[in-house]
């Protein structure tokens, strides 16, 4: 340990920019990243599932708000988004006073609010798509064995979506990893954060921003990864046979 | 046919205006005649009255400086991002336009004296009891800066370790989350700050902590000061005397009074008058 960290100081002595100081911001802003995006994605799949199935819902009075919503949130910038949930919620009257002030006073609670929002409309509608798109075939197999329209859902309709929804979420992760950039704007210290501090201290844009773009590429490739071999396992039966 | 009537009266009217200048001058003895680069406008620093005269601190200040340099000054206009090469081409003699003192400018002109500098200050909501000089009592309170400005430095060097920095994109987000509630301090620049925020009354919601800050000047540089081409030392040093002479007699503090209410004053040093 002691070697490496001799080795790891003689590493960084060659320049001004990273010293271990600005490191240690870059590394407070990867941590700050990848909480925010984990904790926006995790909410954002459990409210997506039942969004998903109210979305294909026969009742208007289901369907409609809820396309609404993602109509809404899909057609809208994410920045204006997290603006107006930052920013505007101080204009509700005696906010300051109230119980949820406790969450809006941080900024990470209203930017965990916006991604979330966001995340979910998108991954109700790549849901919604797949579960839409389920094989006719399978469906009246279900209904052949008697199963009700719940058991339906829960034991043929839903693996089998989620299977085939998998590469288009996999694409909504990455996006939403690269989208959570703008959370700097409401001064969350995230790894876009850390790139501009570091931008504005020494003046160093090429340095601050290339350094900070390849940490972005390795979490985006991490991420494939994971999606790669889930997709491998789980989307076998859909492969040609004998590749 | 209109037009060029026009464009030959402007023309014959500027040649004779050059041509009965220079007559003043030859008749009027020993004043040098010398041309000071400014960019208009800058309020209040310069901007043009009804008539289209420039007015302003900076056209009084420099006008003054001239007449106690017994020079005769007339002002070129010149856009910001011209202005030293235009000073270079010898387009005008000095510039006298809120240039801050910097390192890379330095390498390019030379500097005066600084006239002024604009402070920042440290606000907070009225009925908030804070010590901006007691560390231990600052301890999880936020404050707001813009990022990347010498605010943010300063903040950074002199209170990372006790207060929560929040930085903005823009100085009107720090003003907003300073009413909204989610900053316990801001620390801002004063013309910004007046503008912005009210908190210069008795029974203004804000207040400042605090006296203005101005220094240390290796955050919050020197000031503003003229540029001169280098070579030009004898020129400067006449500017340098007569900066001194009307910190020294009050003259500046009356010609700050009638333009700010609030302290821009650079008293330069008895050293550096000395000289």
């Amino acid at each position: 340990m002691e070697q490496l960290n001799g080795w790891f100081t003689e590493l960084l002595s060659g320049n001004t920019i990273f010293t271990a100081n600005t490191l240690s911001f870059y590394w407070g802003g990867l941590v700050t990243t990848v909480q925010l995006v984990f904790l926006c994605l995790l909410l954002g799949i459990v409210l997506a599932v039942p969004l998903a199935i109210g979305r294909g819902s026969k009742r208007r009075w289901i369907k409609l708000p809820i396309y609404a919503y993602t109509y809404v949130f899909r057609g809208t910038p994410l920045l204006i988004q997290l603006y107006l949930v930052y920013y505007g919620v101080v204009f509700f009257d005696g906010i300051q006073d109230s119980i949820f002030w406790v969450v809006f006073k941080q900024a990470f609670f209203p930017a965990l609010i916006a991604f979330t929002l966001n995340t979910t409309a998108y991954t109700t509608e790549i849901f919604h798509g797949a579960i839409k798109n389920t094989a006719k075939g399978e469906i009246e197999a279900a209904r052949a064995y008697g199963m009700s329209r719940k058991l339906m859902m829960r034991r043929i309709i839903l693996p089998s979506a989620f299977r085939r929804a998998l590469p288009a979420y996999g694409n909504e992760v990455i996006f939403m990893l690269h989208a959570s950039a703008v959370a700097s704007v409401v001064t969350i210290m995230d790894l876009t954060g850390a790139a501009y501090y570091v931008y504005a201290r020494f003046y160093a844009p090429f340095d601050a921003f290339i350094f900070v773009a390849l940490i972005y590429l390795c979490l985006t490739f991490s991420i494939m990864f994971v999606f790669r071999r889930l997709e491998k396992r789980l989307l076998a039966h859909l492969r040609p046979r004998g590749s | 046919m209109n037009k060029w009537i026009t464009s030959a009266l402007i023309v014959g009217g500027l040649l004779a205006g050059q041509i009965s200048s220079q007559a003043i001058a030859q008749d009027s003895e020993p004043k040098d005649a010398i041309r000071l680069g400014i960019d208009v406008p800058y309020e209040p620093f310069v901007m043009r009255d009804a008539d289209g005269q420039l007015e302003g601190f900076e056209i009084d200040l420099g006008n003054e400086l001239c007449a106690r340099a017994n020079l005769e000054c007339s002002w070129v206009e010149q856009s910001w991002d011209g202005i030293i090469p235009g000073l270079l081409a010898r387009k005008y003699d000095a510039i006298l336009s809120s240039m801050a003192i910097t390192p890379e400018r330095e390498r390019q002109v030379m500097f005066s004296l600084p006239y002024y500098n604009t402070p920042s200050v440290w606000i907070t909501a009225r009925d908030r009891d804070i010590d901006i000089n007691d560390k231990d009592s600052l301890k999880g309170l936020s404050v707001g800066v813009q990022r990347g400005t010498i605010r943010d430095v300063y903040v950074t060097q002199e209170y990372g370790d006790v207060l929560d920095i929040n930085r903005y994109g823009s100085s009107q987000d720090v003003v907003n989350d300073l009413k909204s509630g989610r900053l316990d301090l801001t620390f801002e620049d004063f013309p910004i700050a007046n503008d912005a925020i009210d908190f210069r009354k008795d029974n203004s919601p804000y207040k400042q902590l605090g006296d203005s800050i101005k220094t240390p000047t290796s955050i919050f540089g020197k000031g503003a000061a003229m540029a001169f081409r280098q070579r030009d030392k004898a020129l400067a040093a006449k500017f340098d005397k007569a900066i001194c002479e009307v910190y020294a007699d009050g003259t500046f503090d009356k010609l700050m009074d009638q333009y700010f209410d609030y302290d821009l004053s650079v008293r330069p040093s008895e050293q550096d008058c000395a000289k």
